[in-house]
């Protein structure tokens, strides 16, 4: 009822009661009753935004019973709709959250526990709410359902915790109710899909001392926290009308219209910019700062004012998973990784549907029954990931599951049976090709998919939402193991910064984000250190090969005289790395995205258009398109790790690693580097000597070691049953020991992140190497367990000295330095000048072992430095290179080293080390030169 | 040539809000009319930014006060044969429901009131790219207007040949 004419229609109040017959009044209030309508509106956004908050926080009370400050929460929000109602006379609604807060009331005050059937009821309640609000909405008034059944359910409820406190909900009062899993009569309910799965829902397993106990519990709380309830919630109101008051609500249109002039004032300011840079005018050049600086701060305000945390989209989607899960009789938890990951929020609604649809598919479809699920070897309970991240200027969303994948082969078998291909053009597609078949319209829309183990329903549906805002869905199958939905979504209507660079006399824009450094390559064609794989072109980056594509190749432009140099930029996407060769780097610029007209969506090279400072238009490079274009990429792959990834921090190099089989380890890894060699005896060769095994080997004696006797010294060791036993040998100095393996598996390339420290002796941790599990030996423990039994010893004099490893590579510098560390040294690092010349200066050292291309300027650099600063002039310098052709290379450039050496000859820099270290010591000063080894 | 049709059913812009004045503009030696109310602005050469590996009707971006509009060329759209000379093509900027498209002409017509009565249906004897992006004739004095269909024709994907 309106509550300025009290309800008459001559206020032109919409909700007028016309039996009201007030006379005169209600006119002059005609102009007020407008605000009542803002009013009902303000309500409207507020409550819908309160319910969707109250099915997440819902959905945590079902897992946390017991947290005050949520069911506090949760009662809170039911108590601002009633509020509002009442003030507004929407009674229903007002009836229906009254019944609702009395029963939140009771579990707050711990009268009650909160159990699955009077969840559903309160999830119930939320339902009925937004039925009725949306009735609000379009009619303006409450609408015909009267939700009397379910008043009437929960007051029964509500009354009946007075019989017995663990009750659950019962549609009648029954004092002699035995078990709170009674399941309430049956009775009509206006949301069949939430409430009679929850009637089924497996009932907590009851137990009476835990009851008894809660309900001791509930006693001791009931008597001190009711007071301490309402200051709590007298503070969160004052609190919360404080934030309502530095907030307001301003309309979508207006900050589109915002976002548009800013975009316009960006392009305005960089053609001011670029007209400054061509003359000399002091105020000019003043007053453009200014604008420039604005506009940028503006620009940041305005864009943040658009930007919505994905979690307002993932927000529902515990709740619809916990609906599912219940009528399936399933048991999924849901995940979520990066829900602050910010959306522009125009994409932010766009999206919302397509990932509803992707949860309920993977429910639905992808999580199998608990049954199942622990017959497979998986845990009961399935676990649904979302994730969120920014890549390569696109956001990605992964919603992924560890259900059962998608069975392929029926797939094949739908698509034949559906005459979508024939049998032989079935038999000949590949596993990623079969997948793709799911995203076919026909393929999902018929009935006899939805028994598909995998998906199908609706897939086509949520591609074409997707593609519609030029975002790009892709499926990662793992048959057995789950399946991950990725979708890409490009950056539009944003402002990002840019590299422009030109190709072909056409300039075009790289986002920043994409880009990982600048190479400028050699004028002189033969030395751009260009290589080529079976015609493929590779460069050689810090001793790594970096696949290389030629922009102007790519475009299909003329290109520019070769001799003009050109350069390398390197650039990431879908977390593999590539370089591109432009014709010329021009700068980094502030860009306007703007999309590209429908004519240009399907090319997948262009992320969009910009207009530069000249007022041209210059097209966006989509970094992973063209790198998917031209190969580099190859098939998308699934990112599996991205933010520890990230956090590490570290650059991290793909490494070889051996991997072996031996004793009761099932797979164990060690770097191929320092394996020296792999090596079969017959176990007729073996002999004993002193207390272990040993065989001649080269006309040595080589001792042998098994797995076990190092992890574990204590165990009896069995001797090996094969024959011939395979023999890895590992090498330190002169030493050499070799490790009984029982089977040799593979060689693995994998950029190493050790998941897992161990405390173990002897193992580094362990990490996932090619899917599986995999042990990480400490090699240096083997070595030190070879010690201990006495078959060698550290270097003499290696004790007290100190290195310095000076080498960009954390890779090269592990595998220098783990040569050093067994031989008794103390090893400092370095990656470059900077960080050798405050080494240095935090402590001295007895030797330099610096990389040829030591950053900034090369090892010259820093034997520059060196030899300047009185005290390092005479630390001996050993110079390191990654090849041999290197070695010689620098070796024609004439510095003054004490020697030089390839960083794989590891036993030749520990040799030049102890000679030049003893040699100091003897002779009181350092400048020995030795002969060079390569 | 003119086969009369007394079908007369569509009108010539087919649902969309129609002014009954046309703009013109010369393609080859055909003469093409839009309506007014979907023309947003008739253009002199514009510096172009051509696209790699687009669509060859694609003649490349425009900056239009800050919209980055495609141009399409209607020579190439019609299939018909390039253009000759260096008179350099107009843009006609329509507004189709997808954004705004320019069109390159050879030249630009007056702006025509044009009466129902002198529209008919495509003749059936049109084939081709034209079928598909003419939606009628207009019966002038001395020639023939043909109706381009302005939505039509800035989707690409309309009178491909098939693959």
């Amino acid at each position: 009822m309106c509550r300025y004419c009290e309800g008459t229609h001559e206020c032109f109040c919409s909700n007028g009661d016309a039996k009201c017959d007030t006379k005169g009044l209600g006119r002059i209030m005609g102009s007020v009753c407008q605000e009542d309508l803002e009013t009902i509106r303000e309500f409207l956004v507020e409550s819908h935004e309160n319910l969707s908050h109250l099915d997440q926080s819902l959905v945590e009370l079902e897992r946390r019973p017991k947290d005050a400050a949520l069911l506090g929460s949760i009662f809170r929000t039911f108590h601002t709709i009633k509020g509002a109602c009442g003030f507004l006379a929407f009674s229903t609604l007002e009836r229906i959250t009254h019944h609702a807060e009395s029963l939140l009331c009771q579990l707050r005050d711990g009268q009650r526990e909160l159990d699955p059937v009077l969840g559903s009821l309160i999830f119930e309640t939320v339902d009925a709410s937004r039925t009725i609000l949306a009735s609000i909405e379009a009619n303006g008034n409450e609408g015909d359902l009267l939700f009397e059944d379910l008043t009437e359910r929960m007051r029964a409820a509500a009354e009946s915790k007075t019989v017995e406190p663990k009750l659950a909900s019962g549609a009648q009062i029954q004092a002699e109710v035995p078990k709170p899993v009674e399941v309430p009569k049956p009775v009509e309910v206006p949301k069949p899909v939430v409430d009679p799965p929850a009637a089924q829902a497996p009932p907590e397993p009851f137990d009476p001392k835990q009851a008894e106990l809660e309900d001791r519990r509930a006693e001791e709380r009931r008597k001190d926290e009711r007071p301490r309830a309402s200051v709590a919630e007298e503070e969160e109101s004052s609190r919360s009308s404080a934030a309502a008051d530095a907030n307001i609500r301003v309309g979508v249109l207006l900050l589109d219209k915002l976002m548009d002039l800013v975009g316009e004032l960006v392009l305005t300011r960089n053609q001011i910019l670029q007209f400054n840079a061509e003359r000399e005018d002091a105020v000019l050049n003043a007053t453009s700062q200014r604008l420039n600086l604005i506009t940028s701060e503006l620009q940041e305000g305005v864009m943040k004012t658009r930007m919505q945390p994905i979690g307002v989209v993932w927000n529902n989607l515990p709740r619809v998973v916990r609906d599912m899960a219940v009528s399936l009789g399933k048991q999924i938890q849901i995940k979520m990784d990066g829900a602050d990951t910010e959306l522009d929020r125009t994409i932010i609604e766009a999206i919302k549907d397509p990932l509803i649809h992707l949860v309920r598919n993977s429910c639905d479809h992808g999580i199998e029954l608990p049954g199942i699920r622990i017959a497979a070897g998986k845990p009961a309970q399935g676990t649904m990931t979302l994730r969120a991240y920014h890549e390569g200027g696109q956001v990605t969303i992964e919603v992924g599951d560890d259900g059962a994948g998608i069975d392929l082969t029926r797939v094949k078998q739908k698509a034949v049976e559906r005459g979508l291909l024939r049998q032989d053009q079935a038999d000949r597609l590949s596993d990623r090709e079969v997948t793709g078949l799911i995203f076919l319209p026909g393929f999902s829309t018929a009935q006899t998919v939805t028994n598909l183990s995998g998906r199908g329903v609706g897939m086509d549906v949520v591609k074409s939402h997707i593609e519609k805002i030029g975002g790009n869905v892709d499926l990662c199958n793992r048959p057995g193991e789950g399946t991950t939905v990725k979708i890409r979504i490009p950056l539009t209507l944003a402002i990002i910064p840019g590299l422009v660079i030109t190709s072909g006399n056409e300039r075009f824009v790289i986002p920043q984000v994409s880009l990982l450094e600048l190479i400028h390559l050699d004028e002189d064609i033969s030395k751009r250190h260009i290589e080529y794989v079976h015609g493929a072109p590779v460069y050689r980056r810090r001793g790594s090969l970096l696949p290389i594509i030629y922009l102007n190749q790519v475009l299909g432009l003329e290109s520019a005289d070769p001799a003009d140099g050109a350069d390398l930029v390197v650039l990431q996407a879908d977390d593999r790395e590539f370089g591109l060769v432009v014709d010329n780097i021009n700068d980094t610029q502030e860009i306007v995205v703007k999309p590209l007209g429908k004519q240009l969506k399907g090319l997948t090279l262009y992320a969009g258009a910009t207009i530069m400072g000249d007022g041209r238009v210059a097209l966006i490079l989509d970094v992973l398109g063209i790198g998917q274009r031209s190969g580099v990429l190859g098939e998308v792959h699934e990112q599996t790790r991205p933010t520890e990834a990230r956090n590490l921090g570290i650059h991290s190099q793909t490494q070889s690693l051996l991997l072996f089989r031996a004793g009761s380890f099932e797979r164990v890894a060690v770097p191929l580097s320092l394996v020296a060699r792999i090596e079969e005896f017959p176990q007729s060769a073996v002999e004993h000597a002193g207390n272990g095994r040993v065989v001649q080997y080269r006309s040595r004696i080589l001792p042998l070691l098994s797995l076990e006797s190092v992890l574990e010294p204590d165990a009896v060791v069995r001797g090996e049953s094969s024959d011939p036993i395979q023999v890895v040998v590992f090498n330190d100095g002169d030493h050499s020991v070799g490790m009984v393996v029982n089977e040799l598996l593979d060689v693995a390339e994998e950029v190493i992140n050790v998941r897992q420290r161990s405390s173990r002796h002897g193992l580094l941790g362990s990490a996932v190497v090619g899917n599986l599990v995999t042990d990480f030996l400490d090699v240096s423990a083997v070595l030190d367990a070879s010690r201990e039994k006495g078959y060698c010893s550290a270097e003499a004099g290696a004790h007290e000295k100190s290195i310095l490893i000076a080498d960009p590579s954390l890779f090269s510098r592990g595998m220098t330095r783990s040569g050093l560390d067994m031989a008794g040294y103390a090893v400092v690092e370095a990656a470059n000048l900077e960080e050798v010349i405050l080494r240095l200066e935090q402590q001295p050292v007895d030797l330099v072992i610096a990389a040829r291309d030591l950053p900034p300027d090369g090892c010259s650099a820093l034997l520059s430095v060196m030899r300047r600063r009185s005290g390092w002039e005479k630390i001996p310098v050993l110079a390191t290179a990654d090849s041999v052709e290197e070695l010689h290379a620098f070796n024609g450039g004439g510095a003054s080293v004490q020697g030089c050496h390839v960083k794989s000859d590891r036993i030749g820099i520990l040799g030049s080390v102890l000679q030049l270290i003893s040699s100091a010591e003897g002779s009181g000063h350092a400048t020995v030169v030795v002969g060079e080894k390569g | 040539m003119t086969k009369v049709s007394t079908n007369m059913a569509p009108g010539p812009s087919e649902g969309r809000k129609s002014s009954g004045q046309f703009s013109t503009f010369a393609v080859a030696d055909l003469v093409f009319g839009v309506d007014v109310l979907h023309v947003q602005e008739v253009l002199r050469v514009q510096p172009m930014t051509a696209v790699p590996q687009a669509p060859d009707v694609v003649e490349g971006l425009i900056n239009l006060r800050g919209q980055i509009v495609t141009a399409i060329d209607m020579r190439r759209r019609l299939r018909l044969p390039a253009r000759t000379g260096d008179k350099p093509p107009m843009n006609v900027v329509v507004r189709t429901l997808d954004g705004a498209v320019s069109l390159l002409v050879d030249e630009i017509g007056d702006v025509l009131h044009l009466d129902e009565s002198a529209y008919e249906r495509p003749p059936e004897n049109l084939g081709g790219v034209a079928r598909e992006l003419i939606r009628g004739v207009y019966k002038l004095k001395d020639r023939l207007l043909l109706v381009l269909d302005e939505e039509r024709t800035a989707d690409l994907a309309v009178g491909r040949p098939a693959q």
